[in-house]
């Protein structure tokens, strides 16, 4: 009896398994069993998949799931799904493969395979550690285009790369950061990062910030705490907590997953700047702004450039005018989340943030030049002080002269490998 | 600002304050592998424990609700496990693996599922007072020791006292005796009247809620805050089961062995204060490549499993008949 009942079982397991590697109709013969056990694919839900009007079919490869409710690749699907909808394009046009892991190859290649057999025309692969297998893909289907976020590889026809200026908003959380600085007279700001000078995405966020700090409160100096890794809400916790206790910081800034540095900063009754999303429904009296990303921004523009092509995959990088896509402010890709109102210095930093803003979308001015801000406030208006002095890394070496340009290169590349002066790991 | 003494207090201090669910998980594998089985779920058995102690205790606003819905929720993981090894005689270790793929689905599932009805900490006062620090008097103003061990929150004597508790039932008690004797030859036991089937189930219960306090610790600790991207257990129930190893199956080493792991985990967060508090002796630590911090832990578990092997059984506690399923018939 109970053997029958073990086999019983055994099989109701077989057939849940077969269940769940059924949804790929075979036609990929790389994609079999094997294929990154995890990694299932579906079409997003909605439309019956007939109704195929609309051009183009969207593949995207996620490295969590579609269902997810926040965090990297929420923000990802969401920012697909908005530009669909924008476009007048049917959700069913989607396809998907959630939880990709980033350090395996095999399981990229497979995922590509999966989604371009299905008939994608345009495939988005949103974490960096794709970006061996896109490049090789992008060879294999020269009639698919290949578009990765975070990366830096491209080819002039099919595949591109995209990032955004997130710095820029850094820099205005930086203001925000500064100035709760000054309020409370203790020049110690703290920052919990995923990395340092591992990626430029890391240490550019944290010089920006830094930086943005410094033009109120030229005395600030930024404490990291470096978590190696980009999501880990024990060591995301730990870290903030040793920011605080250590170094006595008064406001928190980070970059990783979760909104647990916001929480701390709540429950130790500091402040904190967040990121990726709006965190005041987690920290409402801590949270201060967040840098925010709208990633529909990109979608929209790639998407249509792929319907411009007309088939033909190879004029994508020309549609998009270059094989690197960067936007910013200007472009609304990246941007901050509403400054809380409640806080005592809302006024006067909301005012500065919105004076730099519009210089930074003007074009006039970047984060990373030769040129350092100060503001002077009067009733209620904010004068930009612009002063000619050098970028300056934490070795006292020259990074861009006095009144020179920014590194925009460096930025955009990933060659950014240093910390600006009142950077200190901690 | 970075007063050397108070950096060490806080250094130790946290390592006990963040690493002490490590030692619930592994006292609760310690139980269930004493009875002779694997138990590989122990991640999804803590994830279990943690969202359904976590919203019964929000909803009570009882910290004593929570850490029995937490109890009991992981029991019953302990309990399938149970039903699908013993009694069905599934294989244990694809069957682990089954728990920990079912309890973190059932974390996100149920999280996902409430989404933005998620009960915040705050709004259950009585449940975060009960989490809050407790200062033992005298003891707690030792200098350095006394902030590290004795001004904890609830839980972490809890802890220990669970782990000094599992040590006694298991080296004092005729009870104990029998379940180390089912774990080591089950025929054995058998023909003397030990009613295998029934220890067993009561000691994977058991054991997988001890688990599930584990997982509740880390719900509280991390502030309650669901986010959907990554679960609270991060993979501390992997480590458990490597602790085990390390512990030799002794829940008072197991005390030890967390901490050890706990030193490397919170080392990693500490190295740059530590080496700026002490730059003479511990400068060096800012220069040492993180990812050796991951590893250490690891490397020393995989030492110990050399050196348990080079004394062969003499002195390891790990049961004979760890892994196998007892079928009666085919004694």
């Amino acid at each position: 009896m109970k053997k029958i009942l073990a086999l019983a079982l055994a099989m109701a397991m077989g057939l849940s398994l077969a269940a769940c590697g059924g949804g790929d109709k075979g036609g990929s013969p790389a994609a079999g069993p094997g294929s990154g056990s995890d990694g299932s694919s579906s079409a997003a839900p909605g439309g019956d998949g007939s109704g195929s009007d609309s051009s183009i079919k969207v593949g995207a490869i996620y490295i969590t799931s579609q269902n997810d409710v926040a965090g990297y690749t929420y923000q990802h699907h969401n920012g697909i799904t908005t530009a669909m909808e924008a476009l007048g394009l049917d959700p069913a046009d989607l396809i998907v493969v959630d939880n990709v892991p980033d350090t395996d190859d095999t399981a990229v290649a497979n995922a590509i395979d999966t989604v371009v057999n299905q008939g994608a025309d345009i495939v988005f692969g949103i974490s960096f550690g794709y970006i061996n297998a896109m490049a090789d893909k992008a060879e294999d289907y020269p009639d698919v285009i290949f578009s990765h976020g975070t990366g830096y590889m491209a080819n002039d026809t099919n595949f591109n790369n995209y990032f955004g200026r997130i710095y820029q908003a850094r820099y205005l959380a930086g203001i925000a950061a500064g100035m709760e600085s000054k309020r409370s007279k203790n020049n110690s700001i703290g920052y919990v990062a995923a990395y340092n000078l591992d990626y430029a995405e890391t240490c550019s966020g944290i010089n920006a910030f830094a930086l943005g700090a410094q033009s109120v409160n030229p005395d600030a100096v930024v404490y990291v705490n470096v978590i190696n890794t980009w999501g880990n809400e024990t060591l995301e916790r730990q870290a903030a907590m040793a920011l605080f206790d250590v170094y006595q910081c008064c406001v928190i800034s980070q970059h990783c997953d979760s909104a647990q540095p916001q929480q701390v900063a709540q429950e130790y009754g500091m402040k904190g700047c967040g990121y990726n999303s709006d965190m005041t429904e987690q920290a409402p009296n801590a949270h201060l702004t967040a840098a925010i990303w709208h990633w529909n921004v990109y979608y929209q523009t790639a998407i249509q450039a792929a319907m411009d092509c007309n088939g033909d995959a190879s004029k994508f990088v020309e549609n998009m005018g270059g094989n690197a896509y960067y936007a910013g402010l200007k472009e609304g890709f990246v941007d901050t989340s509403p400054l809380n109102e409640n806080w005592d210095g809302y006024s006067d930093t909301k005012a500065i943030m919105d004076a730099v803003r519009e210089l930074i979308v003007s074009g006039e001015w970047d984060v990373f030049s030769g040129v350092k801000l100060s503001y002077e406030i009067t009733d209620g208006k904010v004068e930009i002080i612009k002063t000619d002095a050098p970028l300056m890394d934490d070795q006292g070496n020259e990074i861009v002269p006095a009144g020179g340009p920014s590194v925009d290169d460096s930025v955009i590349k990933g060659s950014m490998n240093y910390n600006v002066a009142g950077v200190i790991e901690g | 600002m970075n007063d050397p003494l108070n950096v060490m207090t806080l250094f130790l201090f946290n390592i006990v304050l963040m690493n002490i669910p490590l030692l619930y998980g592994t006292v609760g594998e310690i139980v269930v592998e004493k009875a002779g089985s694997l138990d590989l779920g122990v991640e999804g058995t803590m994830a279990v424990g943690a969202i359904f102690g976590y919203l019964a205790g929000c909803m009570a606003d009882s910290l004593i609700v929570g850490l029995l819905a937490a109890f009991l929720a992981a029991g019953l993981c302990g309990g399938l496990f149970a039903l699908l090894t013993v009694s069905f005689q599934a294989n244990q270790n694809v069957t682990g693996l089954t728990i920990t793929t079912f309890g973190l689905g059932l974390y996100f599932f149920v999280g996902k599922g409430i989404g933005e009805d998620w009960p915040a900490l705050a709004s259950a006062p009585a449940l975060a007072g009960g989490f809050a620090p407790v200062e033992i008097p005298l003891l707690s103003r030792i200098p350095v020791a006394g902030k590290a061990l004795f001004s904890q929150n609830p839980l972490v004597y809890l802890g220990i006292v669970t782990a000094a508790l599992v040590w006694w039932y298991l080296n004092c008690t005729k009870a104990g005796l029998r379940l180390r004797a089912v774990g080591e030859d089950p025929a054995a036991a058998d023909s003397v009247g030990v009613d295998i089937v029934r220890y067993k189930y009561v000691h994977l219960i058991a054991g997988s809620g001890i688990m599930g306090l584990g997982g509740f610790y880390m719900a509280l600790n991390m502030s309650g805050s669901f986010e959907g991207s990554n679960c609270w257990i991060n993979g501390f129930g992997w480590i458990a089961i490597a602790l085990v190893i390390f512990a030799n199956w002794d829940p008072l080493l197991a005390i030890l062995g967390a901490m050890v792991f706990g030193f490397f985990n919170t080392l990693q967060i500490y190295a740059g204060a530590l080496a700026g508090a002490f730059p003479e002796p511990l400068g060096w630590l800012s220069s040492v490549p993180p990812q050796l911090y991951k590893a250490l832990p690891f490397l020393i578990t995989a030492i110990v499993l050399v050196a348990s092997s080079v004394r062969k059984r003499e002195g390891s506690g790990q049961p004979a008949a760890l892994g196998l399923n007892y079928f009666r018939e085919e004694r």
